[in-house]
């Protein structure tokens, strides 16, 4: 569904240039959850927005569904094919504009007809009652924020999610509903992840595969079983596992 | 609808319709708008303003124009309440009239200015590179300028009325709502909700109309209520220097140049204009600072 | 049992709203000895309000109220704001969650250690200098020299995380407030951190109140936990027994959890009831009992 080959994604020119990720390669299976893990700076997200087309300076090759992806130029098709939730719910969505306004005109963008009714529906699908669709997003709280995001995503119907982090700016009973939430949609609409985590439990829960990144290259791809295990190949992933697994005190 | 549910209704946090949920942000806008008592008196000195512009030809007591050589430089009286100027006119009944001249302005001015300034300055911050240096390098040229002296410039050049006041002042105007919007497109351009609408296929434009300028708008709001007291003075300085307004028009610019020759002996002459102009230049210094507790993104609460 | 550093009876904060007034802290009552205290909730528990009206931070229109507030006996229950200026920084300090906003940008570090020193203690300039550079040496800073001369943004989050709390512990004071000190760092820098606040209130005798969202980090860490639910402390119980917590509210906080070492297909999801906000507090021990073996 997903492959992604030799990739270097940079900032900037040449004498300041930043080289964010190095020589990253994985595939993602259809209807597979793949997760990236890493600490800050490792590049992870880098990587999501360089498939959405968010940054256009990288090299090597992208391919979705198949199809090899330009630079920066993303198509119809691919906006219908490929979706993003963004990290923080705070500011992904416009906050001038009702729920309705933004599903409503995501749905216009995508040459949606009914919209009325997939407005309804969309706003089901996410655990959304009507009561909600004519709110603002002061007026909803970070998870209710999270699952307006997460039906504008869906509004595309589309078969690869990107998610970025997406419950880590939420409270842990919220980030349990909304882990909730994604892992029924993916049964329901047999959806592919690609899942951004510094949270090692969080990927733990939702992924079957994932990859391990540290200063921009990826370290290590293993299946869920042996991270679950501590099983890493690689010195950094066990240091990682390690430290995941909290605070003890030291003698 | 009785007053409590009607209230309740506006203040609903899940409003049923998109006309309950407009309604209801204009309604809480209002609520803060309302508990700044002085941006409350401004208000109310712009629509008492408005009222006398609408109204001025039945409230009036005399013509702005009938001249009475006779009576000239009466101080104010039971006939006269604010005194006759130079030529015996009736200088309330003058101020009257002026407040449509005013009103015209500072309309046409505010109408002009923010708008080119919003285009301008979104499209430079929006689209970066060389569109952005030529637009703010222009920018920067109109801002090298005293504004009052471009403004003359440009009255001189096109001709002195009214009309070309207004287009003067409105040209000179912009640069600061541009640099403005441009900043403000900075720091909206790389937000999540704009890279969330770029997923979902929207194009430049409508990224800048639908997202970007509804942002924009209520800062540039604020400032054009900020900025009308300077409108104000400049028109009036466009017309104390002949070049706004013409006579016999009672332009209040006009009117205190016409009495400055007499401003020794005859003080009100001058000092009427005077304090309509500062008085309306506060209504609107107020207004704007009620208008920026209510539009100012980063003064939210919540 | 010895007198607690820190006493807090019946705690409320209030701000007043169009629909009438908000309670963030609904009068909560604890006492902090020379231990560490985790205090954890969600957001909008009033956790971190609770951390701003012992400093006296709360800004108006909010309201503190209490039937006592006292540090060492000495009431600081709504000082006037030159006394209380005294106080915080000096006895009682705070860390906060970002050091990116914390830290004057255009001033050295080195300036900003030696200046928050000798508010509180009025040294000479070098004996400062000297002090700020036994801080940074304390925060396991290697290179304390350099570090004094180098601005914020030259700094890493975690560097900057320790910079703060080595500007915070200057002073020596007796109270230190964490309000998520290590929530914007990765976690291998994040046990870094951990172990010098740590060590700092075991050498020291320091009392430390941990705010945090994170129940694993402070069942691990801390000596003791007051669990707060919509203004309120629901539960007080030893830190080690946070996992036999008998709360709903924390029974569901901990459930919801996803784990590595015991994978669900779903995860539970708390289910709040009206009746925890207020509800008596649950506490398996008396109020009078310190523990962390003190």
């Amino acid at each position: 569904m997903l492959t992604i080959r030799d990739l270097d994604v940079w900032f900037g020119h040449v004498p300041d240039r930043v080289d964010a990720v190095r020589q990253a390669t994985f595939t993602v299976q259809q209807g597979e959850s793949f997760g990236l893990v890493g600490e800050s700076g490792s590049g992870k997200s880098t990587i999501l927005r360089a498939i959405a087309g968010l940054i256009p300076t990288w090299s090597g090759r992208i391919e979705v569904d198949g199809r090899v992806l330009d630079r920066d130029r993303r198509d119809r098709a691919f906006f219908k094919t490929v979706q993003m939730v963004f990290q923080d719910p705070y500011a992904s969505l416009h906050p001038r504009h009702s729920v309705d306004a933004v599903l409503a005109e995501t749905l216009r963008l995508q040459g949606m007809d009914r919209i009325d009714q997939r407005i309804v529906r969309l706003l089901d699908d996410v655990g959304l009652g009507q009561g909600f669709r004519f709110r603002y997003p002061h007026q909803l709280s970070g998870g209710q924020r999270q699952r307006v995001a997460i039906a504008r995503a869906l509004a595309a119907e589309p078969r690869v999610l990107l998610l970025d982090e997406p419950t880590s700016a939420l409270d842990v009973s919220v980030q349990a509903e909304i882990l909730n939430l994604l892992a029924d949609l993916r049964a329901e609409h047999g959806l592919t992840y690609l899942m951004v985590s510094h949270d090692l439990a969080v990927v733990g829960h939702m992924c079957d595969r994932l990859a391990v990144m540290q200063q921009g290259r990826i370290v290590e791809v293993m299946e869920v079983g042996d991270l679950r295990r501590g099983a890493g190949r690689a010195d950094y992933t066990r240091h990682l596992i390690d430290a995941s697994g909290g605070y003890r005190r030291e003698a | 609808m009785s007053a409590v549910s009607r209230r309740d209704w506006l203040l609903s946090d899940a409003p049923r319709t998109r006309c309950q949920a407009r309604l209801g942000a204009l309604y809480q806008g209002w609520l803060t708008f309302r508990a700044n008592r002085l941006a409350m008196l401004g208000l109310v000195i712009l629509i008492l303003l408005i009222g006398m512009a609408i109204l001025a030809p039945w409230i009036a007591p005399q013509s702005p124009f009938a001249q009475d050589l006779a009576n000239r430089l009466q101080p104010p009286s039971a006939a006269h309440w604010l005194g006759t100027d130079a030529l015996g006119r009736d200088i309330l009944s003058r101020l009257i009239h002026g407040s449509r001249i005013t009103l015209f302005i500072v309309g046409t001015v505010a109408l002009i200015a923010p708008v080119i300034g919003l285009f301008i300055g979104t499209v430079a911050g929006f689209a970066g590179g060389w569109v952005d240096q030529v637009l703010m390098r222009i920018t920067d040229i109109f801002l090298a300028f005293p504004k009052l002296i471009l403004a003359l410039a440009f009255v001189a050049a096109l001709g002195p009325s009214i009309g070309n006041a207004v287009l003067a002042l409105a040209l000179t105007a912009w640069p600061p709502y541009a640099r403005l919007a441009r900043a403000e497109t900075l720091t909206i351009r790389n937000a999540d909700f704009i890279a969330a609408a770029r997923l979902q296929g929207a194009g430049r434009l409508r990224l800048l109309v639908r997202h970007i300028w509804p942002l924009c708008v209520s800062s540039l709001i604020v400032r054009v209520a900020l900025d009308m007291a300077g409108i104000i003075l400049s028109a009036a300085g466009l017309g104390f220097l002949g070049l706004g307004a013409q006579p016999p028009m009672p332009e209040w610019g006009a009117m205190i140049s016409d009495g400055r020759a007499y401003i020794l002996d005859f003080w009100w002459v001058a000092a009427m204009p005077g304090i309509a102009i500062f008085t309306v230049s506060m209504a609107f210094n107020l207004l704007g600072d009620g208008l920026r507790d209510v539009l100012d993104p980063k003064g939210d609460k919540s | 049992m010895t007198e607690p550093l820190l006493s807090v009876r019946d705690l409320s904060v209030t701000f007043p709203t169009r629909q009438g007034s908000f309670q963030a802290v609904r009068g909560i009552s604890f006492d902090l000895g020379r231990e560490r205290l985790g205090v954890v909730g969600e957001s909008g528990s009033g956790k971190s309000m609770t951390g701003r009206a012992i400093l006296g931070l709360v800004r108006p229109p909010g309201q503190v109220q209490a039937s006592a507030l006292t540090l060492q006996g000495q009431s600081i229950l709504n000082l006037p704001d030159r006394q209380m200026r005294k106080i915080r920084g000096g006895r009682i300090s705070m860390v906060m969650q970002d050091p990116k906003f914390s830290l004057n940008p255009v001033m050295t570090v080195g300036q900003q250690i030696i200046e928050a020193y000798r508010l509180h203690a009025s040294a000479p300039r070098d004996q400062a200098r000297q002090k700020a550079l036994e801080m940074l040496e304390a925060v396991q800073i290697r290179d304390p020299e350099r570090v004094m001369n180098a601005y914020p943004h030259e700094v890493s989050g975690g560097m900057g995380q320790r910079i703060m709390i080595a500007m915070m512990l200057a002073p020596d004071p007796q109270i230190l407030i964490a309000d998520e000190p290590t929530s914007a760092l990765d976690v291998s820098v994040r046990t870094e951190v951990l172990n010098i606040m740590d060590r700092l209130v075991r050498d020291r005798g320091m009392g430390l109140i941990f705010i945090s969202h994170d129940l694993n980090l402070v069942a691990q860490f801390c000596d003791r936990v007051l669990i707060m639910y919509a203004g309120r402390i629901v539960e007080t119980l030893p830190a080690r027994d946070l996992h036999q917590a008998r709360h709903p509210y924390t029974r569901g906080l901990l459930d919801s959890l996803p784990r590595l070492d015991a994978p669900v297909d779903r995860l539970p999801v708390l289910q709040r009831q009206d009746s925890w906000r207020d509800a008596d507090l649950l506490a398996p021990h008396a109020d009078t009992d310190l523990p962390g073996g003190l």
